[in-house]
């Protein structure tokens, strides 16, 4: 039986043309989507485990591997009717914001085919944006689901913490880690991230609440509703003129649809990247030791085990990972556990406790999800620092748990997308969508497409 | 020489007797194909993730709570990072700064003395796989069946003083998982494995001398010859004023020696961090009184108990209640005979050392405790010998036929019949002139090779009393 489904033909001949130019697909499934039942056809982050496909972080060290189980989020979508169409490209291990740590090579952004299209999910994000697909999964460490979106003008979620089960998901940093819907437009990302969600016996840290009907929230009324401004994400250097006009338009919108805007403070804000870049490396540092070519993926042979260890390790991994290896092992090291791991924990308590405060005055809070629009490729990849900022607005959500979106609400002068973020109450998805939904059908952002 | 002294700390790791691992839900059953046993997540596979088993955490409360230790409320796992191909994934999942039980003790007797050896701690943690080490080929292959089975690490506090006393807190250990059945306490099979910690200083210094650490000891007794070994190899280098490295050390029980592994230069950093996969949680007090409630009478109540209820002295007592099985047996024996005294000389001297010998635990034994009551009661009523119920013992214990059974088809009673015994007694004094007249010439001693005499001519059925009495009473005239 041949899948008749036209939005599936529609994919395929559109893969076919465009993959080649933006890279945005690095596998595709051994299953063809034509011999598949099901009527949506969606794109998988190569960090999501597929059985039997290959699966591989966009990393070298996991050449070959395929998993002999589906993640907890493939089953679903395999029960409820998705065509799984490939993988998606991303950084390595979903170390970066632009994608140009792969070992598959850069993807495009579609908008411009010289810049990055966001990252870690930049694969996933630039497949929808160019419309090889209808939706898509990433993964959100920092703001792989939201930045990409944002620079890819599409929607993106990062659900709640504990939201969506992160069995089968490859961890980076698994207290961080969280799959979410990337999609073109808000009604699909309710319809999936209600897929994708609720309690799972095999990840201790998912949340057992239960999933409402998140297509319920799509209403355009929002009439009342507050929402939190906070003073530290609009900061007077650092953001980009283009995002920081479009950010003011969107706050007008909110105002014209009578939504009170009131201003909010986040005081530690100014720590989160510094706390993220202790906590995420520490546990990503544990993560990746599995990668030792042992049991699977590369094996690079030598007589002594410690020299097959050092020698895969060392043709495995990308710069970034090696970098992030290292970080993360110097930081739980005995003797600077104390100074770096606790005290980022200590700090990222204070972060969440800046959020519980910030609620208390507000339902959501409206912040630019990048202080730039997309970058050229190759431009920050030599300033890891540099690169590090792009994830400054996304990583505080990730730090405290709480759900974010991002939504199209604007373009550049060289006409690149600009997106808006919306951070929201753990497990309050219902509020994100509401607001991005009303925003969305009183603007016109999310029907411009690039020109491929 | 002078005067020195053995500190000797102690941690073992005892398997947890569960269904399933203790992150999955693979079976930790024994003896099965290589990786048959085995799931995405105890092979660590990426993106898998643990489940925390409650019935090995129960399990390993209830031991915690057995070893008189205080229960950590708030639970919480850690990751011990270190590399080795048996560990795939590169981490243990084991508990670091909040074990769930510290502070405990154990009691040993040592030569009738009661001690105390504090306990330090008590964890939960995964174990690793197996490394096969193919002979004659450069490779070596995993056996990831054993990776993931829940291990409980019991540390002592380096409270002993001598290797016996390492071998007795063994003892007591090993009893007190067995009275729990939390564990199988296999050495053999790996269920239970001992690693020490000892040092020598000067007696009355306060501060511990250099320690060594010595792992691969299988059984019990290797743990106390290691001990000595070490113990002594310390004590000549003190004596020589040679420098003690800290380093772990081997034991080679074929050649009687250590041998060193890796000195304490080469030590890993486990960068322990808290284990993000598993969350906290808390365990309330009502809980754990309600274990602590369920728990079974333990070695040391079940011994105060059995000396005073069957007047037995407190070492009796002691080496009754080591497997509970044979203090099981006892207290059923005891209570069909009415003589526990005769039970406890049995059960611990020729039946112990019968069982032993053909290495069969008493459970396993087809011998009953009615069958040992019925013996008791067989020899206290004078039907048959001491002699007897030695010969009758081994078909008892392998085949389970009742003593009074053996004896009837047999034909073993005593003879107390005195007609039948005179003529024999008559037959023994006509024999043996020569110790005749040694007795009635005043040397009492005789009288017993006569006995014997008669007791050889009866087949050993005569009872002995009664021989003895005829027998004076006929050398009287
Ligand atoms: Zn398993």
């Amino acid at each position: 039986m041949v899948n008749s489904c036209a939005v599936l033909h529609s994919c395929l001949e559109r893969i076919e043309r465009l993959n080649s130019k933006i890279n945005a697909f690095v596998h595709f499934e051994k299953e063809n989507p034509l011999g598949q039942k099901g009527t949506r056809p969606i794109a998988i982050k190569d960090n999501i485990s597929v059985k039997d496909e290959l699966t591989t972080c966009a990393s070298k060290i996991l050449e070959g591997y395929r998993p002999p189980y589906d993640a907890t989020v493939i089953k679903k979508l395999k029960e409820k009717g998705y065509i799984l169409m490939g993988k998606t490209n991303m950084d390595e291990f979903a170390f970066g914001s632009s994608c140009e740590t792969s070992c598959y090579g850069p993807v495009r952004n579609p908008w411009d085919l010289k810049r990055i299209p966001g990252g870690s999910s930049g694969g996933s994000a630039a497949a929808v944006a160019a419309d090889l697909v209808p939706m898509a999964l990433g993964s959100d460490t920092g703001g792989s689901i939201r930045q990409p979106a944002a620079l890819s003008g599409v929607v993106g979620m990062k659900p709640t913490y504990g939201r969506v089960s992160r069995y089968g998901l490859i961890a980076f940093a698994s207290s961080l880690d969280q799959i979410g819907p990337i999609t073109s437009n808000v009604a699909d990302c309710a319809e999936l991230l209600g897929v994708i969600s609720g309690y799972d016996g095999l990840d201790s840290t998912s949340a057992d609440i239960p999933v409402p009907d998140y297509t319920k929230a799509l209403v355009k009324n929002i009439k009342g509703m507050k929402i939190g401004v906070p003073k530290e994400y609009f900061p007077e250097d650092g953001l980009d003129k283009d995002v920081k006009e479009a950010l003011l338009e969107a706050k007008n919108i909110f105002k014209g649809l009578e939504a009170s805007l009131v201003e909010i403070s986040l005081p530690h804000t100014k720590y989160a990247v510094s706390c993220y870049y202790i906590i995420a490396p520490a546990e990503a540092s544990s993560n990746l030791a599995r990668y030792d070519g042992v049991q699977y993926g590369l094996r690079e042979e030598a007589v002594r085990m410690v020299d097959m260890y050092a020698k895969t390790r060392t043709a495995g991994f990308g710069e970034e990972a090696k970098r992030r290896i290292l970080l993360g092992t110097y930081a739980l090291s005995s003797g600077y556990y104390e100074a770096y791991y606790l005290k980022a924990m200590r700090v990222r308590t204070m972060i969440k406790n800046d959020f519980s405060e910030a609620f208390k005055s507000c339902d959501v809070i409206l912040t630019p999800t990048s202080p730039t629009p997309a970058f050229k490729i190759g431009e920050r990849a030599d300033d890891p620092l540099k690169m590090y900022l792009s994830d400054i607005f996304t990583i505080p959500a990730n730090l405290a748990g709480i759900p974010g979106i991002s939504i199209p609400c604007g373009f550049s002068g060289n006409n690149l997308p600009i997106g808006l973020q919306l951070l929201g109450k753990p497990f309050e998805e219902e509020t994100l969508i509401r607001l991005a939904y009303a925003f969305e059908q009183n603007t016109e952002f999310h029907k411009r497409k690039p020109n491929l | 020489m002078k005067a020195y002294e053995t500190v000797i700390g102690l941690e073992v790791h005892a398997q947890l007797a569960t269904e399933s691992k203790v992150f999955c839900g693979c079976s930790t059953k024994f003896a099965q194909a290589p990786n048959a046993s085995t799931c995405p997540v105890c092979l660590g596979l990426p993106g898998a993730l643990p489940v925390l088993n409650k019935k090995a955490f129960s399990l390993a409360v209830k031991t915690a709570l057995a070893l008189d230790c205080k229960i950590e409320t708030l639970i919480k796992f850690d990751r011990k990072n270190y590399y080795y191909p048996d560990l795939p994934k590169n981490y243990q999942i084991s508990q670091y700064d909040r074990p769930l039980g510290r502070d405990g003790f154990s009691e040993v007797f040592i030569k009738g003395e009661k001690k105390r050896i504090g306990i330090k701690r008590v964890h939960l943690e995964e174990d690793a796989g197996k490394l096969v080490h193919s002979p004659g080929k450069d490779t070596s292959l995993v056996d990831f069946n054993r990776t993931g089975c829940p291990l409980l690490e019991i540390v002592s506090e380096p409270d002993m003083r001598e290797p016996l006393e390492a071998y007795e807190y063994l003892v007591a250990i090993k009893a007190i998982l067995r009275y729990l059945g939390v564990s199988d306490c296999n050495m053999e099979e790996g269920s239970l494995r001992c690693d020490a910690n000892i040092s020598v200083r000067q007696k009355g210094e306060k501060r511990l001398g250099v320690k060594a650490e010595v792992k691969n000891m299988n059984s019990f007794k290797a743990v106390k010859e290691a001990l000595v070994y070490e113990s002594k190899r310390h004590r000549e280098a003190l004596e020589n004023g040679d420098r003690i490295l800290q380093e772990t050390r081997l034991w080679n029980a074929d050649k009687g020696i250590t041998i060193s592994m890796r000195s304490k230069e080469e030590a890993e950093d486990y960068r322990y961090f808290p284990e993000p996969d598993l969350v906290p949680f808390t365990v309330e007090k009502e809980k754990i009184e309600e274990i602590k409630k369920c728990l079974p009478e333990l070695p040391k109540a079940k011994k105060d108990r059995i000396a005073r209820d069957y007047k037995l002295n407190e070492y009796d007592a002691g080496l009754l209640v080591r497997e509970v099985e044979i203090a099981d047996f006892f207290e059923a024996a005891s209570k069909s005979c009415g003589k526990p005294k005769q039970v406890a000389n049995w059960l611990l001297g020729d039946i112990s050392a019968f069982l032993n010998a053909a290495g069969i635990p008493i459970g396993k034994a087809a011998l009953k405790p009615e069958h040992l009551a019925q013996l008791v009661s067989l020899i206290e009523s004078g039907r048959i010998s001491g002699k007897i119920a030695k010969e009758i013992l081994p078909n008892v214990i392998n085949k389970g036929i009742s003593p009074a059974e053996i004896v009837k088809n047999e034909n073993l009673s005593q003879i107390q019949d005195g007609k039948k015994l005179s003529v024999v007694i008559e037959k023994v004094i006509a024999e043996n002139e020569k110790s005749v007249k040694d007795y009635k010439g005043g040397k009492e001693e005789a009288i017993r090779f006569l006995v014997g005499q008669a007791m050889k001519a009866t087949g050993g059925k005569a009872n002995p009393q009664k021989v003895n009495e005829l027998l004076k009473e006929k050398l009287k005239g």
